[in-house]
């Protein structure tokens, strides 16, 4: 149950190619996270598997059956939109009823389907209530409440959190791993927000302009980005990049630092720069280091509160084990 | 000094706004008035506003001639079916072109608003030989299909907007969560356009009720509606001015009354809806 393959899928509007021919495979019980900057085609990804938008050319297989031309209704997938999309006229109860009352299962088994995802959904007491009674995060629940009773066989997820305010973000995020966890049923779950890729996925899929760029573990990605993109795209801060002379030292076109792999100093560093801006946030100190060399300014982590501030002199000290290489094609070596 | 000319403003215009709505309504007040008049002082010059013997004589003459009982109840089956023949027809049309438009869409739409354009005489002949072949000449059936027909356009244009207004996302969710295209139509498109399809529904009530130019040519006494209860005391009765306007007062009255309690949710169709 919920293994889906793509095989050759692609995508056209009109002239447009969207998603030039792709494979994958999601395995069953897999949190598969598609995660790219905006218009990578990682919505329209989902889409395709939902049925929501024909494919223009390839398989996409369910559980061993070609679903291309299955209608959604059929596919035996949930999905859980950006805007919820929850149906406005009906209560909670009813916008939780209405898939199993569209499969015609019998009453008594639907109100048991509803109070049970009720209640691992926290939504007993608004079960009488409208949508256009409930906050963001209440609604949000309503819909994976629709999705859940299903039972169905992977789950779709479409920047469910993106219109919800940080502190709820991070809560939600946190119930959406925990009922994947207690399901055990694949998700897959678009994002532009890597963070949310890194902290929920089995599986990430990096995206850009519908190509795949890699397709790995959150820490595969963090650890040996397969190029330049994926390398900036994933963790936070970004990864700095260094050209020129610094880059040559290693024998590559450009050299990538993470900021959590630089060891400031007031002192001595392989590096000498000047602080631009300190950020300090208690548990950590992000400072923007200007140096002589490169046009970008370094970012770099310092655990705990460290006391230098705007235009102090800082030396860095990369961690040489950490460093990643990349020649002109933007393509990691070694 | 801002407040007090912002007030003078205002009583200015409450003042124009009144003006306006009843010079547009002082034609219905008057037949209203004269049809509670006697023949001569209906006539009378000059004209006499409200100081004149009141009296029902008018009506009770009307309802002894003609029966007006069976001109309003073929009003209300004309305007009544055929406006629900367009709404069941129109739904799934107006579905199409808002959810799933294709490149011809607007050019349907406006093919169907350009058949509009045609001044209906222009048809008049053609449609009345086919209602001879078809035997529909004076019948309420022939009256609720062209009824039906020629405010098909406005039905379908006034819906298309309503369901502009309803994200897409909510119609897939219903397709994700299992419902096939009659459910998604029944349970989550039409709930949601009620107040929409409610105020197209009064709408083409009303213009289908007024309608006069179809239902004079296409029937005679059997399915006459109101329109031609009317007609019928104006061209062959001489100057009965009294006995025309408590005719019209008793064919206005009840589309005049349906609307008065409806005018919220007309003037909510009108501003809201097509002539957006």
């Amino acid at each position: 149950m919920g293994h889906i393959v793509l095989e050759n899928v692609e995508k056209s509007f009109g002239e447009v190619t969207v998603i030039p021919p792709l494979n994958l495979e999601m395995e069953d019980g897999e949190f598969v996270v598609f995660v790219g900057p905006s218009g990578c085609g990682k919505s329209t990804l989902l889409r395709l598997i939902a049925g929501l938008e024909d494919v223009t050319g390839g398989t996409i297989r369910i559980d061993g059956q070609d679903a291309t031309a299955v209608p959604p209704a059929k596919r035996g997938l949930a999905m859980v939109f950006q805007s919820y999309a929850l149906y406005p006229h009906m209560t909670v109860r009813k916008n939780i009823t209405f898939p199993l009352r569209m499969a015609k299962l019998d009453q008594a088994e639907q109100k048991r389907r509803v109070e049970q995802a009720a209640a691992v959904l926290n939504l007993t007491e608004y079960l009488d209530r409208r949508p256009g009674q409930l906050s963001g995060g209440q609604r949000q629940r309503v819909a994976i409440g629709r999705a859940i009773v299903r039972e169905p066989s992977a789950f779709l997820f479409d920047e469910p959190l993106s219109n919800l305010d940080a502190a709820l973000r991070v809560g939600m995020r946190l119930e959406i791993s925990e009922l994947h966890e207690r399901l055990k049923t694949t998700m897959i779950y678009v994002t532009h927000d890597q963070v949310e890729a890194m902290t929920m996925a089995d599986k990430i899929v990096v995206l850009q302009a519908g190509r795949i760029e890699q397709v790995g573990s959150p820490l595969e990605l963090y650890r040996t980005p397969r190029n330049r993109f994926v390398a900036g795209f994933i963790g936070s801060p970004k990864m700095n990049f260094l050209e020129g002379p610094e880059a040559r030292k290693h024998d590559a076109q450009t050299i990538g630092i993470r900021p959590e792999h630089i060891t400031p100093s007031s002192s001595e560093g392989t590096w000498k720069g000047r602080v631009g801006v300190a950020e300090h946030l208690g548990s950590d100190t992000f400072f923007h280091v200007h140096m002589e060399e490169c046009a970008e300014p370094v970012t770099v982590r310092s655990g705990g509160e460290v006391d230098m501030h705007h235009g102090d002199t800082i030396y860095l000290t990369p961690d040489v084990e950490q460093i990643h290489r990349f020649d002109d094609q933007g393509l990691r070596i070694g | 000094m801002a407040r007090a000319v912002k007030n003078k403003q205002k009583i200015i215009n409450t003042v124009a706004a009144w003006g306006i709505g009843l010079l547009i309504f002082f034609p219905v007040l008057w037949t209203i008035l004269t049809s509670f008049k006697t023949e001569a002082q209906a006539i009378a010059d000059p004209p006499v506003f409200l100081f004149f013997d009141w009296t029902l004589e008018n009506y009770a003459i009307v309802q002894e001639r003609s029966d007006y009982m069976r001109y309003l109840w073929n009003s209300v089956i004309i305007a009544g079916v055929s406006t629900l023949v367009g709404i069941v027809v129109a739904v799934p049309a107006a579905w199409s072109m808002a959810f799933v438009p294709s490149k011809r869409t607007k050019d349907v739409l406006l093919w169907m608003l350009s058949t509009k354009m045609l001044p209906a005489v222009g048809v008049l002949y053609p449609i009345y030989l086919i209602f001879i072949q078809l035997g529909l000449l004076d019948t309420r059936t022939g009256l609720v299909i062209v009824m039906m027909l020629i405010n098909l356009p406005i039905i379908v244009w006034m819906l298309y907007t309503y369901f502009r207004e309803i994200p897409g996302e909510i119609l897939e969710a219903a397709r994700m969560d299992g419902a096939s295209l009659r459910d998604e139509i029944l349970y989550v498109l039409t709930p949601m356009a009620v107040p929409g399809i409610a105020s197209t529904i009064l709408l083409n009530f009303i213009l289908a009720w007024n309608e006069a130019f179809w239902t004079l040519n296409l029937t005679a006494a059997k399915a006459g509606p109101l329109t031609a209860f009317i007609a019928s005391y104006s061209s062959p009765e001489g100057l009965f001015y009294a006995k025309l306007s408590a005719a019209s007062t008793m064919a206005i009255a009840p589309i005049l009354i349906l609307g008065w309690f409806s005018q919220k949710q007309l003037v909510r169709g009108l501003t809201f809806g097509a002539v957006k």
